[in-house]
Order: C-alpha cells, then sequence, then structure tokens
C-alpha cells in the first residue's frame, strides 16, 4: 500500500514517501480527488501513466494556448500510420496532474512503458480483419490495464478484441467500473462519490483496499509484468534522483503492483526486486518515435460506433467535474436551455418537475443520487414529452459535447504534416508560395499520385490546389493552381485530429461528413454525391463504402425525384473514372441502379402539375437520367455495343426483337428506365414540353413507333389543348433537334402531315409558337428543311410510319453504297456476316 | 368470474398481487397497495412467481411508475398495438387495486365524463344536493385516493380534456352548485393513453401536456421477440375462431414480420438499405391479422398451406392506406428491397399481381 506521509515520521534512512494514487482513467470523481489529494501531499515529483518519451512535453500544459481536450501523440517518424494517442480532457485525472505539478512547479515524469516499445510490436493484424492501412494501432495492441493509451485512437482497430485481448476481463479494463457493477449501478462516477469518496479517509486508500482485493492472487504476465515493471523502476529512479515526496498517479488496477504491502513502512517491501524487473525489461525492441499534442474532440472520445473501450459520455463527465453542487439541476437546467435554443417551449415548471422525476427513478431504482441515466429519462419524459427527436440532440450536444481541443502553435509538428511533406517530395510537388499551375495527364502514374494527393487534401480542408477549369478535356485530364499560403499549416493542424496520413485522414473526415453528425435533416444528396465523387478521385476505397451508404439511405428518403435525377449523371459518371483511375467502384452501380429505380418509380408523380420554368427544369433532367442510364452497365447485353443516347435506334429493322433477345428476362437499367418514360406520354396535367420531349426519346429509342407518335402528336396539338402547350410540346419534342427532321424524312413527314392538316384559323393560331421553336435552329439547319420539305411536297408519296426505317433508305442504290458500309462496318469491328439488303 | 368473458386485471392476478403485497417490505406511497418496485416486478415478472405483464425495455416500465410515485399524471403514448392499455390497467391494478375508473375518450366524450353528473330525477325533486350528484370516475378516484384512467385522450373534445386542468394541477374538483369541493385523497392520480398517430385529432393544450409526464411505448425490438409474439398470436387465435388448421411455416410468418419491420423502421433489416415508410402505423396486430386473414384464404380456397399469394393481399392492404403516395412507397419497397431477394421470389411476384 502506500506509505502515507506523516508528519512525524522522521527519515530515518533515505527513505522517500511514495504515494500511489490510483485514479478511474478520464473519471471526474477521480479528477476531483487527485487534485485534492495532490495538494494536500504536496509532492516535489509527480509520476503519471504515460509514454516517458512525453516528459519535454508535459510542461507545456502550463501553456494557456494547450487547452483540453487534447491528446498525446507518439508515432514513428517516417511511418505514421504507426502511432498511438493518449487523450487527456480537463477531467481526466491524468490532466489534473499535469496541472497540478505545472502550477506547484515539481517537475512531472510519464512512468508507463515507452511508446518506443509499445510501437515496435507490430500489431498482428487477424486474418480477414480490414488492412489497418493509416490506422493508428495502439501502443502495442490492448495489453494490460486501461492506460491512456488504451483508449481509442480515432479509426480504432477493434479495440477491444485486438491480438492478445481476445479474453480480457471488463475488470482489468476498468476495474472500478466492474466494482461499481458489481454493485449495480451503471455509472462508475456516482458509484465513486457515493462509495468511495463518501468513505471518512482518502478515497485512495479505499481504493487501493479494494484493488488489492480484486488482485488478490493475480500475477500479471507478459506486456502489463512489463509495464509494471517499468512504473517500479520509474519510482526507484525517482527515489535514486532524491526526491522526497513522490506522487504515482496510475490506474487503480496497478496500485497493488506499486505498493505491494497495505500498511505503513518504506516503500517497496513486498515488491519484486529491482533485478528481477531488469531482467523482465531486458531487450525490448525499440524504435525511433517522436511525440506531440494534438487536438481532441469530445466526440472522439466518446464511444461511439461500437468501440469498447472510451467514455461514453464525457459532456455529461465535464459537467460533473466543471459544476460545483447540485449537478442534477443544473444539467437539466442547461438541457432545458438547450432545448429552448432550437426553440422548443421549456419553462422552469418543466425543469422543476424534470428534477422530481428523476430523484423518484433513482429511488426507485434505489440509488443515493440520480445519474446519467435517471437524468436522461427525465429529459425524455418531461422537457421533450416522450418525443426522442430533442432526447438526441441532448445527447449530443450535451451528453458527448462538441468541445474541441486547441494546440498551441509552438507544438512539434503533427504527423501529419510531416506526411504530407514527405508525399510530396514523393510526387515532386514542393510547397511553394506562388501560384503555380499543373496540367495533369492521369494516364501517367506519376500525375495520378499528385492528383488523388491534392483530391485528399481537398477533402480534408486543406485547399493548396484548386482545380481549374471545366472538365470536358476528357477524364484523363486535371489542371491545378498550386500555391501554399501560410494559414493551411493551421489547417493542417486543425485536419490531423482526423489522422496522422494524408489518406487515413481524409478518409476518417469522408466517414465524419457523410455520417452528417451536425447537420439538422441529414446530409443534402447533392453533397453526397460530391463526397462520393470525391472519394473515387482521392482513391480513398474505405471511405466510398460509407459515402455509398450514406448516399443509397438517403436517396431512399428524398422524396423530391428531381434530387435524384440530379444526382443520377454524376453517379454514372463517377463510375467511368474507375477505368482511368484505376480504381475499384464496386458498390457504385449496386447504389446507381436503385437511385434509377426510385426515380422510375417516382417519376410519374413528378412530372404532372408542373409549370413552365419546373418543366424546363425537368427536361434537363430527364435528358441527363437518358444520357446516364446509357453509362449503368447492363448485365445482359454485350459491352461492345453501346447505346448512344439521342439518335435514332441503330437498325431500324427490328428493335423490338433486339430489345427482346438481350432482355433475357432479366430487367436491364436501360429497359426499365423506357418502361418508365412509356407509361407517360398521354398522362393529364403532364406538361406539354415534358410530353414532346419524353415522345421524342421514346420515339428515338424505338420504343414507339411512327404511327403511334403521329398519334400522340395530332392528340397533342388538336384543339383541345391550348396553343401555348401545343406549341410547348413541339418545342419539346424538337427541343436542340432541327438536324433530325433533315434527316429523318419520317419525322418531318409527321410535322409536315400536322402542319398541312390544321385549319386556317388553327394555323394562324399556332404560326407564332412554331416560329419560336424553328426560329431556334441554325439557318442552314432551316434552309435543309425547308428544301426537305420541298422536296416532299414534290414527292408526296412518304408513306407515314409503318415501315420505321429512315426514309433515306428509300432511293439508296445498293451496288454504289456497299463500299461505304464496308468501310463503317471495318470502322466499327463487324466484319462478319453479311448486309442484311431490304426486302 | 367464469361467466365473464374477460375478467379485470386485478381479479385474473389477484393471486400474484396478493403474493406481492405479502412480501413488500420497501415503503408504500400513500395509498398505494404495493411499493413502487412492488409494481414493477408485477408487470415486467420475476421470472418465478409472477408472470410478465408487459414484454419491453425495464425502463419505460420504471419511469411510468416512478412518474405516478410523484404527483405527475402520466400519458402513455404509442402506435396503436403497444399495448397502452393493458399497461395502464396493470399498473392500476397493482397501485390501487381497482383498474375499473374508467373514461373511454371519443369525440362524443362530454364534461360530465370527467367531472360529474346529475340525476335528473332527484335533483328537480330535491334540489342540488350531494344525493343528486352523480360522480365521474375521477371524480371517485379523487375522493378514494385511487387512480383513474382516460382511454384515447386526445380524442377527447379539447373543452373536456381542459376540465382536468384543475384536477391534476389543483387536485381538486370544485362543485359550485352546492358551494363544496372534492379534495383529492393520497394516492389519486391520473393514467391517460393516446395514439401517437391521432395526435392531431385533439392536440392537448400546452397547458395540460405540462401536467403529464410522456412515455412512449416502443414497438418490438428485435424481429426475434415480434415473431415470436406474431406465431403465439396467431397461434390462439386460429384456435379461438375456430379456423380449419393451415399450415404455416416460420418461414412466411418470418417474411411479413421482416416486412412490416423494415417498412416501419425504413430501414432493411441488414441496415443497408432505406426505405420509405408509409403512412400506416404497420403495427404488430396487424401483421397478426394479415397472417390470420392469409391462413382462412389458405384454409378455405387453397390447398391448406400459407403462400405467398395467401398473405400479398392484406400485406398490400396493410401498407397502402393511402392510395397515392403509399403506393409509391410500396412499389419503391417491392422493387429495390424484395426484388433483390433471391429466396423472396414467390412473395415479389405475389405482391406485383396484388398490385
Amino acid at each position: 500500500m502506500k506509505a502515507r506521509p506523516r508528519p512525524d515520521e522522521g527519515p530515518v534512512k533515505v527513505t522517500a514517501q511514495v504515494a500511489v494514487l490510483g485514479i478511474r482513467h478520464h473519471g471526474p470523481g477521480s479528477a476531483r480527488s487527485l487534485r485534492a489529494e495532490l495538494e494536500r501531499l504536496g509532492p516535489d515529483v509527480v509520476l503519471v501513466e504515460g509514454p516517458p518519451e512525453a516528459d519535454a512535453l508535459a510542461g507545456m500544459a502550463a501553456d494557456p494556448g494547450l487547452r483540453p481536450p487534447v491528446a498525446l501523440l507518439a508515432y514513428v517518424p517516417g511511418e505514421p500510420s504507426r502511432a498511438a494517442f493518449w487523450p487527456f480532457a480537463v477531467f481526466s485525472p491524468e490532466w489534473q496532474a499535469l496541472r497540478h505539478a505545472v502550477e506547484a512547479e515539481v517537475p512531472v515524469r510519464f512512468c508507463d512503458l515507452p511508446a518506443a516499445c509499445g510501437l515496435a510490436f507490430r500489431p498482428d493484424v487477424p486474418p480477414g480483419s480490414p488492412p489497418a492501412d493509416g490506422v493508428p494501432p495502439r501502443a502495442g495492441g490492448p495489453g494490460a490495464g486501461a492506460g491512456p493509451g488504451e483508449p481509442p485512437p480515432p479509426p480504432p482497430p477493434d479495440a477491444d478484441a485486438g491480438p492478445g485481448a481476445g479474453g480480457e476481463p471488463a475488470v482489468r479494463i476498468d476495474p472500478i467500473g466492474a466494482l461499481a457493477r458489481a454493485a449495480g449501478h451503471d455509472d462508475p462516477e456516482r458509484w465513486w462519490e457515493d462509495v468511495v469518496e463518501h468513505r471518512g479517509d482518502t478515497p485512495f486508500q479505499a481504493i487501493a483496499e479494494a484493488m488489492a482485493a480484486v488482485r488478490e492472487g493475480y500475477v500479471p504476465t507478459g506486456r502489463e509484468a512489463r509495464r509494471e515493471a517499468i512504473m517500479r523502476r520509474a519510482i526507484r529512479r525517482a527515489i535514486k534522483d532524491g526526491f522526497g515526496r513522490i506522487a504515482v498517479v496510475c490506474g487503480a488496477w496497478h496500485v497493488p503492483a506499486l505498493a505491494h504491502a497495505p500498511g505503513e513502512g518504506p516503500w517497496g517491501a513486498g515488491l519484486p526486486a529491482a533485478g528481477a524487473d531488469d531482467a523482465l525489461l531486458r531487450g525490448l525492441p525499440r524504435v525511433k518515435v517522436e511525440t506531440t499534442w494534438v487536438p481532441w474532440t469530445y466526440g472522439r472520445l466518446a464511444a461511439r460506433g461500437g468501440y469498447g473501450a472510451g467514455v461514453a459520455s464525457p459532456g455529461w463527465y465535464h459537467h460533473l467535474f466543471v459544476s460545483p453542487d447540485r449537478p442534477v439541476e443544473r444539467w437539466l437546467t442547461a438541457a432545458a436551455g438547450v432545448l429552448r435554443e432550437e426553440g422548443l417551449p421549456t419553462s422552469s415548471g418543466h425543469v422543476i418537475e424534470a428534477v422530481r422525476l428523476a430523484r423518484s427513478l433513482a429511488a426507485l431504482r434505489e440509488r443515493p443520487l440520480a445519474g446519467l441515466a435517471e437524468v436522461t429519462e427525465a429529459v425524455r419524459a418531461v422537457l421533450c414529452e416522450g418525443d426522442d427527436l430533442p432526447v438526441e440532440l441532448v445527447r449530443r450536444r450535451m451528453v458527448v459535447g462538441e468541445r474541441l481541443g486547441r494546440v498551441p502553435a509552438s507544438a512539434p509538428a503533427v504527423p501529419l504534416a510531416r506526411h504530407l511533406r514527405r508525399e510530396g517530395r514523393r510526387v515532386r510537388l514542393t510547397p511553394e508560395a506562388p501560384e503555380r499551375e499543373h496540367d495533369l495527364d492521369l494516364r501517367r502514374p506519376l500525375d495520378l499520385e499528385r492528383s488523388r494527393l491534392l483530391h485528399r487534401l481537398r477533402l480534408l480542408g486543406v485547399g493548396w490546389g484548386v482545380p481549374r477549369g471545366g472538365r470536358g478535356k476528357g477524364t484523363f485530364r486535371e489542371s491545378w493552381t498550386l500555391a501554399w499560403r501560410p494559414e493551411l499549416d493551421l489547417d493542417l493542424i486543425e485536419a490531423s485530429v482526423w489522422g496522422t496520413t494524408v489518406p487515413a485522414a481524409a478518409t476518417a473526415r469522408v466517414r465524419d461528413l457523410a455520417a452528417g453528425e451536425g447537420a439538422r435533416g441529414g446530409v443534402p444528396l447533392a453533397v453526397l454525391t460530391g463526397l462520393v465523387e470525391g472519394c473515387l478521385l482521392a482513391d480513398l476505397p474505405e471511405a466510398l463504402a460509407e459515402a455509398l451508404d450514406a448516399l443509397s439511405a438517403r436517396a431512399a428518403m428524398d422524396g423530391d425525384v428531381t434530387h435524384l435525377m440530379a444526382a443520377l449523371p454524376a453517379m454514372a459518371r463517377a463510375r467511368r473514372y474507375g477505368d482511368v483511375r484505376g480504381t475499384p467502384a464496386a458498390g457504385l452501380a449496386a447504389v446507381a441502379d436503385a437511385m434509377l429505380g426510385r426515380i422510375c418509380v417516382g417519376l410519374g408523380g413528378a412530372v404532372t402539375g408542373v409549370n413552365d420554368a419546373a418543366a424546363r427544369e425537368l427536361v434537363g433532367h430527364v435528358d441527363a437520367v437518358h444520357a446516364a442510364v446509357a453509362l449503368l452497365p447492363d448485365p445482359s447485353v454485350d459491352p461492345a455495343v453501346p447505346v448512344a443516347p439521342g439518335t435514332p435506334a441503330v437498325p431500324a429493322a427490328a428493335p423490338e426483337a433486339a430489345e427482346g433477345a438481350r432482355g433475357g428476362g432479366e430487367e436491364t437499367p436501360r429497359r426499365r428506365w423506357l418502361a418508365a418514360l412509356r407509361a407517360l406520354p398521354g398522362r393529364s396535367g403532364l406538361h406539354g414540353m415534358i410530353e414532346g420531349r419524353l415522345t421524342r426519346i421514346l420515339l428515338d429509342s424505338g420504343e414507339l413507333d411512327a404511327g403511334r407518335v403521329g398519334t400522340l402528336m395530332a392528340r397533342a396539338m388538336s384543339a383541345g389543348h391550348p396553343p401555348a402547350r401545343a406549341a410547348a410540346w413541339i418545342e419539346g419534342f424538337l427541343s436542340g433537334g432541327g438536324l433530325l427532321l433533315v434527316h429523318d424524312a419520317r419525322l418531318l413527314a409527321l410535322v409536315d402531315e400536322w402542319v398541312t392538316g390544321l385549319t386556317p384559323e388553327a394555323f394562324t393560331g399556332v404560326l407564332p409558337l412554331l416560329r419560336r421553336t424553328f426560329g431556334a435552329f441554325a439557318p442552314p439547319e432551316r434552309r435543309s428543311i425547308g428544301a426537305r420539305v420541298r422536296a416532299l411536297g414534290a414527292g408526296a408519296a412518304v408513306p407515314g410510319g409503318g415501315t420505321g426505317g429512315p426514309e433515306g433508305m428509300e432511293g439508296v442504290d445498293e451496288e454504289r453504297a456497299a463500299p461505304a458500309v464496308r468501310a463503317v462496318r471495318a470502322i466499327l469491328g463487324r466484319t462478319s456476316g453479311t448486309w442484311r439488303t431490304r426486302a | 368470474m367464469t361467466t365473464v368473458l374477460r375478467a379485470h386485471a386485478e381479479d385474473q392476478y389477484a393471486e400474484e398481487l396478493a403474493i406481492l403485497a405479502e412480501e413488500d417490505d420497501r415503503p408504500r406511497p400513500a395509498g398505494w397497495r404495493l411499493s413502487p418496485r412492488a409494481v414493477t416486478t408485477y408487470i415486467l415478472g420475476d421470472g418465478d412467481r409472477v408472470t410478465p405483464k408487459y414484454i419491453g425495455p425495464r425502463r419505460v416500465v420504471e419511469v411510468a411508475v416512478a412518474t405516478l410515485a410523484t404527483d405527475r399524471a402520466l400519458l402513455l403514448l404509442g402506435v396503436p398495438g403497444t399495448a397502452k392499455t393493458w399497461l395502464s390497467e396493470h399498473l392500476a391494478a397493482a397501485v390501487s387495486g381497482d383498474s375499473t375508473l374508467l373514461v373511454q375518450g371519443t369525440a362524443g366524450t362530454v364534461e360530465e365524463a370527467v367531472r360529474y353528473g346529475w340525476n335528473y330525477a332527484r335533483l328537480l325533486a330535491e334540489g342540488p344536493s350531494g344525493r343528486a350528484l352523480t360522480p365521474s370516475p375521477v371524480m371517485r378516484a379523487m375522493a378514494e385516493g385511487r387512480l383513474a384512467r382516460i382511454e384515447e385522450l386526445t380524442r377527447m373534445p379539447s373543452d373536456v380534456q381542459d376540465a382536468l386542468i384543475t384536477v391534476l394541477s389543483e387536485k381538486t374538483l370544485p362543485i359550485p352548485e352546492l358551494n363544496r369541493e372534492v379534495q383529492a385523497l393520497r394516492g389519486f392520480n391520473l393514467i391517460a393513453t393516446a395514439n401517437d398517430r391521432d395526435r392531431g385529432v385533439n392536440e392537448l393544450s400546452s397547458a395540460l401536456r405540462r401536467r403529464f409526464n410522456t412515455v412512449v411505448l416502443p414497438l418490438p425490438a428485435t424481429t426475434e421477440e415480434e415473431v415470436d409474439i406474431v406465431s403465439r398470436r396467431v397461434g390462439q387465435l386460429g384456435r379461438s375462431l375456430e379456423l380449419p388448421a393451415a399450415a404455416t411455416g416460420p418461414e412466411e410468418i418470418r417474411r411479413v414480420v421482416t416486412v412490416f419491420r423494415e417498412l416501419r423502421a425504413g430501414v432493411t433489416e441488414d441496415g443497408r438499405t432505406k426505405v420509405k415508410s408509409p403512412s400506416g402505423p404497420l403495427s404488430t396486430a396487424e401483421a397478426i391479422s394479415v397472417l390470420t386473414g392469409g391462413i382462412a384464404l389458405a384454409a378455405h380456397f387453397g390447398d391448406g398451406v400459407l403462400r405467398p399469394r395467401d398473405v400479398a393481399d392484406g400485406i398490400v392492404g396493410a401498407v397502402v392506406q393511402d392510395p397515392v403516395s403509399d403506393r409509391v412507397v410500396w412499389h419503391e419497397y417491392l422493387e429495390t428491397v424484395v426484388r433483390e431477394r433471391r429466396d423472396w421470389h414467390d412473395l415479389y411476384r405475389a405482391c406485383r399481381d396484388a398490385g
């Protein structure tokens, strides 16, 4: 046990007084007791569980620029993905120990296993688990005890089921929590207050006794034994260095190993001899390690997403630590404040009733005081009137908290910055202040690497490079403007909270954005498609999977089909990056397919009852989706036959047969889309422009034959519709397609038939509208159309519909056409087969 | 007791209540038959002599009991079929030993139902007097220090609801005609139930709302739990309705429950696909009726085995309550989720045929 300092105990020999103070990591109750105990003891050196490499950094706790939550980071230079974090919040006992030491101006030493040894072990990745690239492995794997080195690093590897931790009993991770649970409390902090602190003497005495009982007969092995040996060695050295009053702050679990026999007497009685410890520590592997401070967040500290270790409610702990008294009342008042900010009326009466309910619930559960569980129930039942949404708001804002730490500029460079520097050297990009332009050809590996690096930095919010100009020169070219501004250094420090390497940090950042914790009403669809595109451009396959999940979830909830339609082309486009960039885009096709399904289902509702502006917008969307559908993978069709959108279906002979042959039972995206479109024309309430455009698309893709189109057109043009709608129909039908009338006599005949069939009055009525449509065509187009119309009038023998073939075929001299056809077939790569002549 | 179609909770479980009362050594609030702890045990069961009455999260029951132990009224909210009435009846039985002080809220509930009415023959004969007064269940609960229950609070007209404000805040019911008042004895409290989905019918005034602690009863947490509840109830109903026995594979039940759960939760069981939720509540009770209907179809018109086509119409009918928006939701679900499941093709086809 610890030798309690007694004023009357004269040092007979040079005996140092060693107080071993067992704490609960990140426990506010522990932190408060510790601070009081340290002030009472007045030690002349404080030993804290942590990596000794960081001794030099401990003094920075005095810097007001270092504001918790922060984390000590130890990493292997040159290999920044091997790193470990030791987070500190204001309510962490370790932080309070540091603060006490700097305020009392006594030295602080860290006394845990050096990070140099911890990081020397590469945690063997269990087979089948995701590669831990960029994921900081916890110092040497989750060994013994819940040292501050054990909390969850940003995207933590499987914290509790890591190698060697398979059967780790919970009691070693959080022995005080285990004791509390054994006593039937789910909030160890409350239990600490109720049971430990309300005992007469110092709580540390009680904890040491409890731990001695818990550890009865337990012999530490492996890493844990070495850690405790190191701690003992650190204490011995402190004694040798002549310190008289030594305070050791360590996890409660270790107390019996550091201060064996409870009671009085010189330190060290009953502990392994120095020689045994030395033998244990001989020949430990070491790597070169650097340390620094990085900012941390409460969100990070919180155990979210199913990772075992960590603090579930940093905000609540913070509250317990900083509120001087009446924590329940203060908490509920603050919760009411949060709800009021959101415009939910919450009166003082509510708060009073919530406090009463929390108390009565605590009494029912036979707890001396209300804890977080009771308080949350009171918030739900009284303040939020049973609604879970505001409860979640309170959880996010208060229970977890949104506090972000700060690190002064004097802290050593973060590994992210070093990694960036190295990466920059590798791809030969130097951070320079003047702007420079780079044209990248993505077919070259170096340029591809550069592009990826720049895209990753953009995702991280470090705007070193800015893409220049639009995409349009093909998918393999990119232009960037590069300039390194001083504030980018700060951006890097801020971004270092996400990880230690550029790809790892970018991945974590995308994950966070896609999860959209902060966004009200969810992340907009456009942001998510942007993220997916960003992931593909930046080659972040892990983040891509999550962004895609978020996207498909969002797409399912988005009731506005136009949003989906706007998002689909980007997805189809993104799918093609895979080819240029070698990025596997698995899953993308499935999401795009699901989105198409939703568009097809919802399109009918979206196109009816819209005004002119919305119709124009929708026509644009329909065109874009139609083009995108052609890019979607079509499992049953030979990929060598591209379906060109916007041009007439290739062989006019038998489109149904072709469709039937490739259909093969499974519906292709194209067929689903066309089927959805086909259901629309003729609906009531459909805007003329949309109907015209849909008819044209269906005609072009061979879904409708000319006769049916003629019927639709006649109906659209009939007197039952106001002239404006008829004009809109023609506009939609012919949008951007003047040339088509030149080459497709069939279409021209339809239009001509309709125009000539109009009564004189009706003709006068629609003339201005027709002029508006035809006026948009280029003059040569108009001239050609005029010439064709004259020819039609002369021949007057154009059969309207039926054959379905381009009318140009009528007068073809097959003898003379044969060489040209052969050449075209050679270009298309179809040398076999015979040229089928028209019967 | 034998000829009664359905016994009150306090009669049916009188034995368990007696056991608990005998062994209960914790302090009881004034007017309570049991301590709050024992009430919780009565509701949730002790795994031995006390059967569980409510299967669901413990914290819901604890908050409800703790609320009744303060002088705040309790409002049980939930979609239809979440055992609100059941829970309120058992709470009243355990706390007051009497679950009969009940006011059923309907659009036609009048103020007399929550305050007091008059026996007009006496009123004319004797003038206003205590004997001419007809107390409401709420008034009797106040006078006797018991729990009163109000079913479907939000279906009552607002002016009737507001008659409760004085009762809940002042704990007194003035009778101006007699220049008297009825003051609530200790032990009086109010349990109201209301349908989540019906909130809009007669939204509670905030003055009244403020006097209630709200507990939302959740739907079954896991598929296993719900499949269990559904198959047990389907079996019971089949027997009591004397349906011809049809072979029901657990697979068909699981599929119906899965469809209901996924549409209700707005996300597929594997958590990978989000779907929209239709406007109907899709409660467990509806899943039960879909399956019972399917069994009847299969037994009378089919081959005696429950087939997808027997349940398809029922599912579509339960899901598509609003002919426009729900149909879109349903078709989206059908096309994006059901179509993708390899072994669900028969159900997919049956549902497509059903519309």
